[in-house]
């Protein structure tokens, strides 16, 4: 094998490129999976900062008794200088400011941080060196894809500079308040369309590569689950972002055309009748806003599993419990999630009977979810479990993911989602699907592919500092939010001690202030072991976990062109510990 | 970026080549597009209260049949170019790609007259909820239109300029498949825009 690779470097790209056509303008699936990777890094710290502010602000709604206006403390004050007297008058939120960092803070979460990180940062290292391909079938269409990623976010962040402020209508952009908001909005909607136009390269691309660069042996049903999982993403942003796409053009239509898509007639806005034909229906908007938006919970959580799958195979040194059924799971629940979206809309108006069919749908696609976590505990049983850091994060996803799909079953219940529809309890649930679930996954497989993006290793020490400062407070943070959310605290309340009936749990604010706190500050560890290990961490080789899968088969970090000779597969993808072999591992292209 | 150019060449896991394989994903979601558009035109239309539907007179229903019969002649000079370039007659292929992208022309000039017409009858983007639509979803199919005589006149230059052979044909059939969706979208609008 490694002499073999001695001549890596000579491989595709002879001539050396400049900086710049190397790190920026990069054609190169592996430099654009980084340049993805600390983007969304870039976005979920300026999401989270967002919500750090708007966690203040749910914690000490309120002057207290003590409050002095000539006297804000170093915090308050700080925060009413920066945001100024229109946004944070004396460091307390004005609503409108509210809004808009609560429609930017899930904005910016889903479709900037969580999605590009786990689909196209992950997908684009990894799936190519997985499947034994030298890079994706449309190289230039990857580096379109980062770029209108790219421009879409700077475009999406340049809202707040707009009369009036960002977007204020929840990142669900629900009508027809979002076609009256100020013109925030419209710059939302256009930057969605290069978000969405970003995602559709990708998913066209990873489906692409997927099919036709496999090596040579390498069969579907020889594919690691984290190949599988982002196809089956890739298909879901496929054919699930144009329904959004087309709900976007009609928002767009109404909110510059003079349209009325999302108007009924005779609406009465600011004690008038809005000016408009009218006609249009508003429930059409939350149609094909969820239509896309309950796929794309999926699109956050598949690439999870995925790389739990992979880190739980490496770490047990033993072949994942259930390979087929978990690879069925996860295209299974592809498909179903094409028909549960309504369940967001129990509080419609809906039709019962209608409301029983997404009801039933609903239901059924927890079956898989759960064989998905079945399998994967299952798979820790009876192994010698290696503890590295990667492996804690795996760990924790079970439990953690456990939660946030438990508690997401008396929402698929539509009796008592009336109850729960928009209050904390919902924040709470899908918190712990995305952050404690989908996120810590994300952060296990940044330590994990690591060694393979740079040739080093991350910081051990610093790597179980920053996952017990990290998953510990993440439930000081989202458990108490299922509390105030059975009281019925509502979400997107700028004060929520106006509501009586809130008052009892309020407390709970200041829990998860703290928590958030601490939570960011052992975020420092991670982001200085990050940067530090690129340059300074331990030096390994090409296979620093003895994994069985192909990326573990070429140089780290790998050359253009990935493979010195393309590799051949000659077995499953997690053939650990067979009896007979001479050590605990066998990759998938040793020759037997 | 060697590697691109001659997709044709690259053997494929499927045997199907990248541009054919991406394009038939691609004109997968612009199905789910469209899909989502004409979707909302058909709840709209039957659930909305205050749908006016104008009579078929205003609508110019011969005009449009017309404009149907230049789109589906386009595509049928798109596949007699795509058997040009197999067979390796450059003229040819070129001869038929003009005719092709002259049908987009022309179905264009049609649509901005018939445009023009509607918007003096009084039925605009914003005057009621059937010309909001007829408008949104006919000026998305024109501007996929554009985008095919785009790919046309790609075509045409890579023929000129000598690029295209019957070794990387992949890319004209990947093209002529963009143009039939178009097509076929027509197709699905003149009826229940025009005729229903």
């Amino acid at each position: 094998m490694s002499e073999s690779h001695a001549h890596a470097g000579e491989h595709g790209h002879a001539q050396p490129l400049s900086f710049w056509w190397k790190y920026v303008f990069s054609v190169d699936h592996k430099v654009i999976g980084i340049q993805y990777m600390i983007t969304s890094f870039l976005f979920l710290l300026l999401g989270f900062a967002m919500m750090l502010l708007m966690r203040y602000q749910l914690a000490t709604p309120q002057p207290g008794e003590n409050f002095d206006p000539e006297h804000l403390g170093m915090v308050r004050g700080l925060i009413a200088w920066l945001f100024g007297e229109e946004r944070m008058p004396y460091g307390f939120m004005a609503p409108e400011f509210y809004n808009q960092l609560g429609a930017m803070h899930g904005t910016i979460m889903i479709f900037l941080g969580v999605v590009p990180l786990g689909v196209a940062a992950f997908g684009n290292f990894v799936l190519p060196l997985q499947i034994g391909a030298e890079d994706m079938a449309f190289p230039r269409l990857n580096m379109a894809s980062y770029w209108v990623y790219f421009v879409g976010g700077v475009v999406m962040l340049s809202s707040f500079l707009a009369p009036g402020g960002a977007a204020q209508s929840g990142w669900t952009s629900y009508a027809p308040l979002s076609v009256t908001a100020p013109p925030g909005q419209t710059i939302w909607l256009i930057a969605m369309v290069l978000i969405i136009t970003s995602s559709l390269f990708g998913a066209i691309n990873f489906i692409v590569t997927t099919l036709n660069l496999r090596a040579k042996g390498m069969s579907l049903g020889r594919m690691p689950v984290f190949c599988w999982a982002q196809f089956v993403t890739a298909v879901l942003l496929l054919l699930a972002f144009p329904v959004l796409e087309a709900g976007a053009i009609l928002q767009l239509l109404d909110r510059v055309a003079g349209t009325s898509f999302f108007i009924p007639k005779d609406m009465i806005y600011g004690a008038t009748v809005f000016p408009r034909a009218g006609g249009g229906n508003p429930l059409l908007w939350q149609h094909l806003f969820w239509f896309l938006a309950h796929p794309e919970v999926y699109v956050l959580l598949l690439p999870a599993f995925g790389i739990v799958s992979e880190i739980i195979a490496t770490n047990t040194r033993k072949p994942l419990f259930g390979y087929k059924e978990l690879v069925g799971s996860i295209v299974f629940i592809g498909v179903l999630s094409f028909v549960v979206w309504a369940h967001h809309m129990f509080l419609s108006g809906m039709r019962t009977s209608l409301a029983n069919l997404f009801v039933t749908t609903t239901l059924i696609i927890s079956v898989p979810s759960v064989a998905v976590l079945t399998c994967l505990l299952l798979s820790l049983r009876g192994a010698r479990i290696r503890f590295t850091v990667p492996m804690l994060f795996a760990l924790a996803f079970l439990p953690m993911f456990g939660i946030g799909g438990l508690t997401g079953l008396p929402l698929g219940f539509a009796p008592t989602d009336l109850h729960l529809h928009d209050t904390f309890y919902v924040i709470g649930h899908f918190h712990y699907v995305v952050a404690p679930g989908s996120l810590v996954a994300l952060i296990g497989a940044t330590y994990h592919w690591f060694p393979k993006m740079f040739g080093r290793k991350m910081n051990d020490t610093l790597g179980k500092i920053h996952f017990w400062g990290t998953v510990i407070p993440m439930n000081l943070i989202f458990f108490p939010m299922l509390i105030q959310g059975m009281w019925g605290m509502q979400r997107r309340l700028a004060d929520p001690t106006l509501q009586w009936h809130n008052l009892p749990v309020q407390g709970w604010s200041t829990v998860i202030l703290v928590g958030s706190v601490v939570m960011m500050a052992f975020q420092i560890p991670f982001l200085f072991n990050f940067f530090w290990s690129i340059w300074n961490g331990e030096k390994v080789g090409e296979n620093p976990w003895e994994a069985t899968t192909l990326e573990w088969a070429c140089p780290s970090p790998p050359p253009h062109g990935n493979f010195a000779a393309p590799p051949e597969v000659h077995r499953g993808p997690y053939e650990y510990s067979v009896p007979g072999h001479q050590v605990d591992y066998w990759p998938q292209d040793e020759a037997a | 970026m060697s590697s691109q150019a001659h997709t044709a060449t690259v053997a494929t896991s499927t045997g199907i080549p990248h541009a054919k394989l991406g394009m038939w994903t691609f004109l997968a979601s612009e199905v789910m597009l469209f899909g989502g558009l004409i979707s909302s035109y058909v709840i709209l239309r039957s659930g909305s209260p205050t749908m006016v539907i104008p009579p078929r007179t205003m609508m110019g229903v011969p005009l449009a049949t017309l404009n149907t019969f230049v789109l589906i002649s386009s595509s049928v000079t798109m596949v007699l170019a795509l058997a040009a370039m197999k067979a390796n007659e450059l003229d040819k292929y070129m001869r038929y790609l003009a005719m092709t992208f002259g049908g987009g022309v022309i179905f264009l000039m049609i649509k901005a007259y018939e445009y023009n017409h509607k918007w003096h009858e009084g039925i605009t983007i914003s005057s009621n909820l059937f010309g909001s639509f007829y408008f949104t979803l006919t000026g998305l199919h024109a501007l996929h239109v554009i985008g095919g005589m785009g790919i046309m006149a790609y075509l045409m230059w890579a023929g000129a300029k000598g690029h295209q052979s019957p070794t990387n044909y992949d890319r004209v059939e990947a093209g002529g498949l963009y143009w039939h969706f178009v097509d076929l979208v027509w197709v699905i609008l003149f009826p229940i825009l025009y005729l229903v």
